[in-house]
């Protein structure tokens, strides 16, 4: 036990005391911030404006189709498919005329493609538009009495309730989506970044031929937990600054940002891709800045963080153990741990992609399962918790949850000790899978 | 007292036995060669010694009590021959963590570690780091934090690879004095040469077994072959000028720096050859009995098992 507390606290200290420690504490939250704020910038400044000439058979849709800062009309007669650039126009729609029954199809003729959320919007324009006109025509209805009662309608929205019972607390889902959304991510990088630290921590000593020095003096499963452990502080601790760090960076952005940016910022970003997708989680958090507040002072937040640092801890053991196994298996070339850190990384990224369907649908089978296998538990249920417990996540399931995790990285971390005790002191080949789970479950 | 005891010792891996019912004993403050050729399983016998591997039958007692890893640990001192040291940490700094990992407090590894560094002169090194040193200083510093806690047993593995002769020297000299301070010391090698000038008793393992075992002399008595170099009072060497030998005693079977090679017939004695010699009225300016070298019974003893892995395989009962 106290030798593996002086293993631990040599991994500890030799990684803090580096300056690519200190570089990547300090350096990382700004790059981050530059980025987010970079990505959101340019969304901001660079929203086309399209202009969008019509050829309108029917005569009426002059009168329906609205005009905004980001799509307009142009109905000047003259205009046609070979002069619309001419005229300034990025685009010309061509409306035949209605037919009474069935549908009718409308062309977009461009060269250069409106995007996917142009486009949506159009169709929508369009859309209202002939609802409006028909409403008009086949009512009684005037004008302004149906422009009327779009604004009076326009009065009503949902305000979510979490029902616990005999309370209800106010919640919010864009917050709870954001923090889901973002614990999660947090949770996958983390397990790969220092996952593969403990893994190059291994193989370092392999290849430096210290291993055998080592395991004559403390047992090889000593060596590879206080290795576990030792990273793991240090991903604690450059964690605890990044949330001190982000939280004064925070602090300085909001006196010096304009408030308004905030409210004008993109609402339905559609997700896709990495980028766009931390693009959308930041434009959410900004345009719910006032719910988040609101979410932060309602919700448990000493439950989520609680169990934010539960499940990073878990997944990290859980993981890690077994790319200190791939370590110790290795030799010297890099290429041979690529290949055998495959079926590790693939649940990683698969739980990924799971969260990210998960965030969207917290109470779906899905979600319950992924949530509950340790394999993919830390980045699923991370996305799972900020909509509710014991709302969303029944006590049920976390304690299940929570109770599988420990479980599981017991059973890897026996697993992976069995195989590093074997793997460490192995030269030249590379043992296959196969010769692995031989060493894993030898008896003696 | 011996220091250790081992008896029947047996390790099994998957498909081969790597050490097979070994049993040998190691005298307090005696320098002992563990030799053998290569896959003959030394290093797992080295690695059930300390406490790396378990032995799958058999039994090791050390200091007269059977060996338990975790406490005996720390009068072993283990240089593998696979060794190496953290690159990117301060050799100072390394030194007290390895040898705080082996037990000792703080304050007693900070002692020894000083000095140590000052008997071999590395004082001015404490806060380099490994990578900028030589590989011969690297296996300096490997020495000494193999000894730095003070074992009462040293398990060396190839110590001298890498050392200029300067180095080869110090190390050497310091095997000595620790033997002398009561430490034992095994020495594993395939370097006869070095076996023979340091080793007061040696086993050769082949195959995972013990070929034998014995003192340094009493090896070279056993294997002897009654061989002995004659030197003679004559200008020419003795084949040139007509004279011949004929002896029921002897034989003449070569020569070697101008003196005659003679082989003892059995059932006679040196003696013999001297007084044929004097009778013939031949002078004698020499008379040696050559031993073979450790190299020669070594080699006499693993031939025909030239390919070093060859064990025998499991035979599995069911």
């Amino acid at each position: 036990m106290k030798k593996m507390w002086l293993i631990t606290r040599r991994e500890y200290l030799t990684r803090v005391r580096n300056k690519t420690f200190l570089l990547s504490t300090f350096l990382l939250p700004v790059v981050f911030i530059l980025f987010i704020s970079g990505t959101v910038l340019l969304q901001l400044k660079t929203k086309s404006h399209n202009r969008i000439g019509v050829i309108d058979a029917n005569g009426f849709f002059s009168d329906y189709l609205k005009g905004d800062s980001t799509l307009s009309f142009d109905f000047s007669p003259g205009i046609d498919t070979l002069n619309y650039e001419k005229r300034g126009c990025t685009a010309v729609l061509i409306i035949p005329r209605l037919a009474d029954s069935g549908k009718t199809e409308c062309r977009l003729k461009y060269k250069k493609a409106l995007g996917l959320e142009q486009s949506s919007a159009l169709d929508d324009r369009i859309r209202d538009a002939v609802t409006d006109h028909t409403i008009f025509e086949k009512t009684t209805v005037s004008r302004a009495k149906l422009d009327s009662i779009r604004t009076e309608s326009d009065i009503v929205h949902i305000s979510s309730f979490e029902d616990n019972g005999q309370t209800a607390r106010a919640s919010s889902q864009t917050s709870a989506y954001v923090i889901g959304y973002v614990s999660g991510i947090l949770i996958y990088l983390l397990t790969f970044i220092y996952g593969a630290a403990v893994m190059r921590g291994v193989m370092e000593e392999k290849t430096n031929r210290i291993a055998e020095v080592m395991v004559s003096s403390v047992r090889p499963f000593e060596l590879m937990w206080g290795k576990i452990t030792g990273i793991g502080a240090v991903g604690l601790t450059q964690f605890l600054l990044w949330i001190v760090l982000l939280g004064a960076i925070g602090f300085i952005a909001q006196g010096i940002l304009p408030h308004d940016t905030l409210q004008n910022l993109p609402k339905n970003t559609p997700m896709s891709g990495g980028t766009a997708a931390a693009a959308a989680a930041a434009a959410k958090v900004q345009s719910s800045g006032f719910n988040l507040s609101t979410f932060i002072i309602n919700t448990n937040m000493g439950l989520i963080i609680f169990c934010f640092l539960f499940y990073f801890i878990g997944g990290y053991l859980f993981y890690s153990a077994l790319f200190a196994a791939v370590g110790s298996a290795v030799n010297e070339d890099p290429q041979e741990a690529q290949s055998l850190m495959l079926p590790i990384t693939l649940p990683v990224v698969f739980s990924f992609v799971i969260m990210t369907v998960v965030v969207q649908d917290p109470s779906g089978p899905l979600a319950t399962w992924a949530s509950i296998i340790p394999f993919s538990s830390p980045i699923v249920m991370m996305a799972r918790i900020p909509s509710g417990v014991p709302g969303t996540v029944p006590y049920w399931q976390l304690g299940l949850s929570m109770v599988l995790l420990v479980l599981g990285f017991l059973g890897t971390t026996w697993l992976a000790g069995k195989i590093y005790r074997i793997g460490i002191l192995m030269y030249g080949k590379k043992p296959s899978w196969k010769i692995m789970w031989k060493w894993a479950f030898r008896s003696n | 007292m011996p220091i250790l005891e081992v008896a029947d010792l047996q390790k099994n891996f998957a498909t081969q036995i790597a050490v097979n019912k070994l049993s040998f004993q190691l005298d307090q403050g005696s320098i002992f060669g563990l030799l053998g050729p290569n896959g003959a399983g030394k290093t797992t016998l080295i690695r059930m010694l300390t406490g790396i591997f378990y032995p799958d039958e058999g039994s090791i007692r050390f200091q007269g009590h059977p060996f338990d890893p975790a406490n005996d640990i720390i009068n072993i001192g283990y240089m593998p021959e696979e060794r190496g040291l953290y690159k990117k940490m301060k050799i100072g700094e390394q030194a007290l963590y390895l040898a705080r990992l082996k037990g000792l407090s703080s304050q007693d590894a900070l002692r020894k570690v000083k000095e140590w560094f000052v008997k071999f002169e590395m004082q001015s090194w404490w806060n380099k780091k490994v990578e900028d040193l030589s590989k011969g200083m690297q296996q300096k510093l490997q020495f000494v934090i193999t000894v730095l806690h003070e074992p009462k047993l040293i398990i060396l593995d190839e110590p001298f690879s890498g050392l200029d002769p300067v180095n080869s020297n110090l190390i050497k000299d310091e095997i000595y004095r620790l033997a002398h301070n009561g430490a034992s010391i095994i020495f594993s090698t395939h370097r006869m040469e070095q076996v023979e000038e340091i080793c007061d008793h040696i086993i050769l393992m082949n195959k995972g077994e013990k070929i034998l075992d014995g003192s340094v002399s009493g090896v070279k008595q056993q294997f002897k072959e009654n061989l002995f170099a004659v030197g003679i009072e004559e200008t020419a060497s003795p084949g040139d000028n007509g004279w011949k030998p004929e002896s029921a005693a002897f034989e003449v079977v070569g020569q070697r720096d101008g003196q005659w090679v003679v082989k003892i017939r059995d059932g006679y004695r040196p003696n013999d050859v001297l007084r044929y010699l004097i009778d013939n009225g031949k002078g004698i300016t020499a008379f040696t009995e050559i031993l073979p070298s450790l190299s020669d019974i070594f080699i006499r003893l693993v031939e025909g098992t030239p390919l070093a892995r060859q064990f025998q395989p499991v035979k599995l009962s069911v």
